[in-house]
């Protein structure tokens, strides 16, 4: 079974420091790591390649020089191949355009699972991985909290707020995985010497993809996302669960509350 | 390293230790100590990742790093919880060595494989009831008979004895000829005749498995020699030497881990209507230890790198053993004055680490003995 992990590297931290001009963030003298949701499909991926023997997990990262560190980890968890899809044309990429070129290297390789997380901390958009899907034309489940093999096919627990839809789906597929989905193994010591020693991190650029990617869907001008304004998304308040009430009842609780709060 | 900086490589790897340390340790360190007991589950794990065979060759199982990585694991390990410190590197730096740097290929590929792929622990029995700082007055002999050493002995403060599977033991094979007269065994746990205590109640590292070891007619397979007969001393103040780099990396890590506790607590603590972090004397305090810490860690390093490429770095080991483990002795007692009454309860980390500093001061070279190393390389008399 051939796994493609695509992981992205982000800044560690949940109070993101943006720039007011230019609506971007301000990385500086924060320190990165792999996204949280990225890392468990990484997790994932390993438990799967323990499972059927013969697999292999390459992880895939988009991401200026720097993010080497971020797929050093990944080969250091024991992910066998890593490759840095970079290029300074490919700066200033939106979603949009982060998936066309990206999708465009998934092109050029052998796969049967393809796991990205549900989400980036720094961007929150979840739109990337669907995206993938998209150019690939492969079927895709989203919001994965649990994955199974079972035989050929892969069964997904997919995560909604209130309940789990269980989906079965052909491979070669895209899962976005949720945190939830596994706990991430610690790098081994002999793991980082080897990802340091004798095993090596891929550079793609332009030039490795440019026959399978539209020119004018990368960078900046490729991209056709504007941010109107950006904001740190504040958490929902907790739900009310009336259970149990009959027809009346429940029309009489809900009046109450509107009531309550002045909404009537 | 490069200059006085880590690689790529290192500073991956501290953040792997560091993690560690956060993740399985912190949360029940503070229960170790009070149970004084070393949980099987985190020996268990420190074997699975690796940090068992550190600097130790591939072609033997271990993680093929280098010393600097080691000293960088206990370190992190050290900065949340001491004993873990101490448990990794009497292991990997006494241990180990004594088979690594002296043993033949049998007996390395029999007993060094699994102690450094993570499948076994060791320890070190050198220290005994009359033979503390002077290593020389060992009492536990080694007789030979047929194709057996007969082992008749007592040592003591045998840190890992309690739960070790590979003891290396030093014993006097011709009492005539003093410390030419020693020899260094492997010894499995299982010999009969080798009986290990309790664990010997402590003021520090209370985690730590520390025992005394009885051995009463311990028969010992003559190819479990290591090196040849005579050669126990030198094996012995070889490891010896090597073990500080460890030591003076716990220390460092114990101090390190408190200015920590202190600098997140005087954020906190307001007294006389501030943060006691404003008053100038906080400031000035923590910027004394922080400095102190940064000038043990680099001598610490710089014994690493000496060892790593291959140089005399027993001085240089020595020095940092000595001046890391006053440093920590200081900045420890000077954190739980910052924290003050807080500091001083066992609600906060800092007494625990005050606590376990005082032993770096002693165990694997005393403060005294370092000194007479450090002099006699300056050829002073």
């Amino acid at each position: 079974m051939k796994i493609i992990v695509c992981a992205k590297q982000v800044p560690d931290t949940t109070e993101v420091r943006l720039d007011p001009k230019t609506n971007t963030l301000i990385r500086d003298g924060v320190p990165s790591i792999i996204n949280p949701d990225d890392k468990a499909g990484i997790e994932a991926a390993l438990q799967l390649k323990e499972k059927v023997p013969g697999s292999t997990v390459t992880v895939i990262c988009m991401g200026p020089l720097q993010a080497d560190v971020a797929l050093r980890e990944a080969l250091a968890m024991g992910c066998d191949d890593a490759i840095l899809i970079t290029d300074r044309a490919f700066g200033g990429s939106d979603t949009w355009a982060t998936s066309s070129i990206i999708a465009s290297a998934l092109k050029k390789m052998d796969f049967d699972l393809i796991i990205t997380g549900r989400q980036a901390i720094d961007g929150d958009t979840a739109q990337v991985g669907p995206q993938i899907a998209e150019h690939l034309g492969i079927p895709q489940v989203t919001y994965a909290e649990k994955i199974d093999l079972e035989d050929d096919k892969l069964v997904v627990w997919r995560q909604f707020e209130d309940c789990c839809h269980i989906i079965e789906v052909a491979m070669p597929c895209l899962v976005t995985s949720l945190s939830e989905l596994a706990e991430p193994r610690f790098m081994s010591v002999g793991g980082i010497v080897d990802a340091y020693n004798s095993k090596e991190v891929k550079i793609w650029s332009y030039e490795d993809v440019k026959d399978t990617l539209d020119e004018a869907n990368m960078g900046l001008k490729g991209s056709p996302t504007k941010v109107s304004k950006s904001f740190t998304k504040e958490a929902k308040g907790e739900g009310m669960l009336l259970k149990d009430l009959t027809d009346d009842e429940a029309v009489a609780a809900i009046m109450t509350k509107l009531q309550e709060k002045h909404i009537i | 390293m490069v200059g006085f900086n880590l690689t790529k490589e290192q500073l991956l790897q501290k953040q792997l230790f560091r993690d560690f340390a956060e993740m399985e340790i912190r949360p029940i360190a503070s229960q170790m100590d009070e149970e004084e007991k070393f949980p099987q589950e985190l020996l268990d794990k420190l074997k699975k990742y690796g940090m068992m065979g550190i600097p130790y060759d591939r072609k033997y199982g271990g993680a093929g790093s280098d010393v600097l990585t080691y000293a960088l694991c206990i370190e992190e390990l050290s900065k949340v919880d001491g004993s873990t410190g101490v448990t990794v590197s009497v292991h990997t730096s006494l241990c180990c060595s004594c088979i690594n740097d002296f043993a033949n290929e049998a007996q390395k590929e029999k007993y060094l494989r699994p102690l450094v792929n993570g499948s076994k622990v060791g320890c070190f029995g050198l220290t005994e009831p009359g033979a503390g700082t002077d290593a020389s007055g060992q009492q536990t002999t080694a007789r030979l008979e047929g194709d057996y050493y007969i082992l008749n002995g007592q040592k003591v403060f045998t840190t890992n004895s309690g739960f070790a599977d590979v003891f290396v033991v030093f014993a006097l094979t011709d009492r005539s000829k003093g410390t030419r007269g020693i020899s260094a065994f492997i010894v499995e746990r299982d010999t009969p005749g080798l009986e290990v205590s309790k664990d010997i109640p402590r003021m520090g590292i209370r985690a730590a498995s520390n025992a005394e070891v009885a051995l009463v007619d311990v028969k010992v397979p003559k190819e479990n020699l290591i090196g040849s007969e005579g050669m126990g001393y030198k094996i012995a103040m070889t490891a010896l030497a090597g073990g500080r780099i460890g030591i003076g990396a716990q220390a460092v890590g114990i101090a390190q881990g408190a200015i920590n506790e202190a600098v997140k607590y005087v954020k906190e603590r307001k007294q006389f209507g501030r943060r006691i972090s404003q008053f100038q004397n906080t400031q000035f305090k923590l910027a004394e230890l922080q400095t102190k810490v940064d000038a043990a860690r680099i001598m610490v390093w710089r014994a690493a790198v000496a060892k790593d490429n291959h140089e005399n770095y027993a001085p240089l080991a020595a020095m940092c053993k000595y001046f890391a483990s006053e440093v920590a002795n200081d900045v420890t007692r000077d954190c739980v004055q910052l924290l003050g009454g807080y500091g001083y309860s066992r609600e906060y980390p800092v007494e625990r680490m005050h606590r376990d500093a005082k032993i770096t001061e002693i165990y694997e070279g005393t403060t005294e003995a370092m000194k007479m190393i450090i002099s006699g390389a300056m050829k002073v008399n």
